[in-house]
């Protein structure tokens, strides 16, 4: 064991600071907003200039082949820096590494040079109006077109983040309507431009238009935009949905930074005598750190050639509520000023609300923990 | 950064666990409630040959951390973490308690009743003023602990002060991380137990684990376990190399273990129903450990309070 970083992990960690310093933008409107989501594009596009916008990616790709540990230490010093929200998660954090592990080497080259450059904008099709939860249940049907070598797409999706804003989509789609139902899926790639879709964006429970609707109606896909196996989407999609719970969304820095941001709060706002407040903040300042370490532990095992399973809905559950926790403690530090608008605390909890809804609601990880981690039987 | 136990210290964890399983079944446990001493026959010796009764004279917290974690998991009657972990460090010639032919307990500032101090050769006093061995001292028993295995008392004598405040903090942190070490095993065993029961149990024609409310029980006791076992684990690092921020680091894991061990105790009663309420079943043993062990060394508001006046 050794906990102190290297040389080698101290001067990434240097270089990122000192570049994030200068350069993270302040002030800009919710990437949730049509020109708040123009705002950010520059500013990812200026990460990736700066070879900072997909660390850990091969250098090819537009990465610097950092390691596991050196991506989290450039998460700290990224949420530290008060940087913002991705809006190119869902393709960076979601999509890419599925296509690594599943990709053509044609489809690898030709996917993740535009998405790491902030090009091509992905958003996440699983879910639809009748399959929440129950993805399996999905009806958006992939039907055979032989004769112009690809798949006719047609169904409705719902609740796409930032749906209305991205350029293309990918997605789950139900391409043996006769076979049970986690097999005939196929996972596809969809261009939101392709002729057949329609795409209308909706609010989110803060007011921003971030969701979407997106309905496709006999969309041509080629065969070269199949990801993965026909039929076997499935378990090509398990690999994005365990990224989105376990650590790659949601790494350790942005609830560190968030603590830290507590502790601000009630430096500037609590009454030192008042204990539970002070011990609310304590907590949460603890389970940030408990976070971080069971990170630090985790990465270690992947390091160690260990394949991690279940395990990511342990960290789903733990940060979703720890997130809810930290914005409700902050709100009451902040007493009448709570329902202001400006103080980022009331928007920030309306966002920290739909952690323990999406990447698998909190009941459906615990589920999956009683079952694949405890090995409690099935009903 | 690397955060993995080397192959020596997970021997060293496997072959007291063995150990443990072998001597000290809970029916050992169960018999300490009612025998003179609290404590067992033989696991005192037996812990003496494996080096942990000397552990702390030649190896680093790090070293001992998951040994003294599955000492919390078998609920080991005997005072180890006081023993072995502060007391032994302290004394100017620990031969025979490392021998285990003495037993050496703890007073110290702050840990609450001493435990075991009737069976005790030796007493070490520590507080503010220091440290101090007693040799002749009066133990007074004071009320029984929720743990029938934990006889309490108090103590009173005089020694010689052998050192100063900055060993007694030092050697405080040793409990309250031991201690830690010991709230995480035993919640593993509450819930090992519980997993193993909900599985066999059958109401309403399947087992009762399949039920999404306990399972969901469970499922929390679990993140709980998942997310205080590196937080002690890093404290120890953290103390073997004696980062100034130890303390810290410390508090930290003894509340976090001692809350997993809390919630830990009362799903694993939960998902039992009433055998888990009968005195024949075994896991009263195991959670009473729990409740003991989570107040002792300062429990969790304690240390969050020590936290809260680092950080804020
Ligand atoms: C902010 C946000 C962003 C999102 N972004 C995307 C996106 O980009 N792409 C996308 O595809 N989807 C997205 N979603 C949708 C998200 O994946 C779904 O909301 C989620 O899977 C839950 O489905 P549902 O909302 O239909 O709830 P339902 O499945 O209808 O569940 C309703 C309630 O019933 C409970 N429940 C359901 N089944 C069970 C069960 N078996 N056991 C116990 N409880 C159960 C749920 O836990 C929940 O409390 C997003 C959602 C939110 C809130």
């Amino acid at each position: 064991m050794d906990l102190t970083f290297t040389p080698a992990e101290d001067a990434f960690r240097a270089e990122s600071r000192a570049w994030l310093e200068a350069n993270v933008p302040h002030g800009l409107r919710s990437g949730d907003t049509r020109d708040g989501f123009a705002a950010h594009l520059e500013w990812e596009r200026a990460l990736h200039e700066a070879r900072f916008a997909v660390v850990s990616w091969p250098d090819e790709y537009g990465g610097r082949g950092a390691t596991p540990m050196e991506w989290l230490i450039f998460e700290e010093e990224y949420y530290r820096a008060g940087g913002p929200q991705r809006v190119t998660q869902n393709g960076i954090f979601l999509l890419a590494p599925t296509v690594f592990e599943f990709g053509t080497k044609e489809q690898q080259d030709r996917i993740l040079p535009r998405m790491a450059a902030a090009e091509d904008l992905w958003c996440q099709g699983w879910s639809e109006p009748n399959a929440g939860s129950d993805l399996a249940a999905i009806q958006s049907k992939a039907v055979r077109d032989e004769a112009s070598g690809g798949w006719r797409l047609s169904g409705q999706k719902t609740w796409t983040t930032r749906g209305a804003f991205c350029t293309h989509l990918f997605g789950l789609f139900r391409s043996d309507p006769e076979a049970e139902r986690h097999r005939g899926l196929t996972y596809f790639l969809v261009p939101l431009d392709a002729p057949g879709v329609t795409v209308r964006g909706f609010g989110r429970l803060d007011g921003d238009e971030g969701f979407a609707e997106v309905f496709l109606d006999d969309v041509f896909v080629p065969d070269a935009d199949v990801l993965g196996a026909v039929h076997e989407g499935w378990g090509v999609a398990m690999v994005t949905t365990s990224s989105e719970r376990g650590l790659t969304l949601r790494s350790p820095g942005r609830f560190t930074a968030t603590a830290a941001r507590l502790i601000d709060l009630w430096r500037e706002r609590a009454d030192p005598d008042e204990a539970r407040l002070r011990d609310a903040v304590t907590r949460a300042s603890i389970d940030a750190e408990a976070y971080r370490w069971q990170t630090f532990l985790t990465v270690t095992r992947m390091t160690a050639g260990e394949q991690l399973g279940p395990e990511s809905s342990l960290t789903k559950v733990f940060w979703s509520d720890l997130d809810v926790r930290m914005h409700e403690t902050a709100l009451e530090l902040l007493g009448v000023d709570a329902e202001r608008d400006d103080t980022g605390w009331m928007k920030g909890y309306q966002f920290a609300l739909s952690g323990p809804i999406y990447a698998g609601t909190n009941e459906i990880q615990r589920n999956l923990i009683a079952e694949r981690v405890l090995g409690l039987p099935r009903r | 950064m690397r955060f993995a136990f080397t192959e020596e210290q997970l021997a060293f964890r496997d072959a007291v666990r063995d150990l443990l399983a072998r001597e000290c079944p809970p029916s050992v446990v169960r018999d300490a409630w009612t025998n003179s001493s609290g404590r067992t026959d033989k696991v005192w010796s037996r812990l003496a040959e494996m080096g942990v009764l000397g552990a702390a004279l030649e190896l680093r917290d790090i070293d001992v951390v998951l040994v003294l974690e599955e000492t919390g998991y078998a609920a080991v009657p005997e005072p180890v973490v006081e023993h072995a972990v502060v007391a032994t460090p302290l004394l100017a010639d620990p031969g025979s308690a490392r021998a285990g032919e003495i037993t050496v307990v703890t007073a110290f500032e702050g840990q609450g009743p001493v435990v075991y101090a009737d069976s005790a050769d030796t007493v070490v006093m520590g507080s503010e003023a220091g440290v101090v061995v007693l040799e002749d001292f009066d133990v007074a028993p004071i009320a029984t602990s929720v743990d029938g295995s934990r006889r309490l008392g108090e103590v009173t004598g005089s020694g010689a002060r052998v050192a100063d405040a900055d060993a007694f903090h030092r050697a405080f942190d040793r409990g309250a991380l031991g201690t830690a070490a010991q709230l995480i095993g035993l919640t593993r065993r509450m819930l090992d137990m519980t997993v193993a029961y909900v599985i066999e149990r059958q109401q309403f024609g399947a087992p009762v684990g399949s039920f999404q409310a306990v399972k969901h029980h469970l499922a929390d006791a679990r993140i709980a376990l998942e997310f205080a076992r590196p937080l002690v684990y890093r404290a120890a690092w953290s103390m073997s190399e004696g980062e100034s921020e130890s303390p810290v680091h410390v508090s930290m894991a003894k509340a976090s273990a001692g809350d997993a061990a809390l919630l830990t105790a009362g799903k694993a009663l939960q998902c039992h129903g009433a055998i888990g309420y009968s005195f024949e079943y075994d896991l009263h043993l195991f959670m009473k450990r729990a409740w003991a062990l989570a107040a002792t060394w300062g429990d969790a508001a304690w240390h969050r309070a020590r936290v809260g006046r680092a950080i804020l």
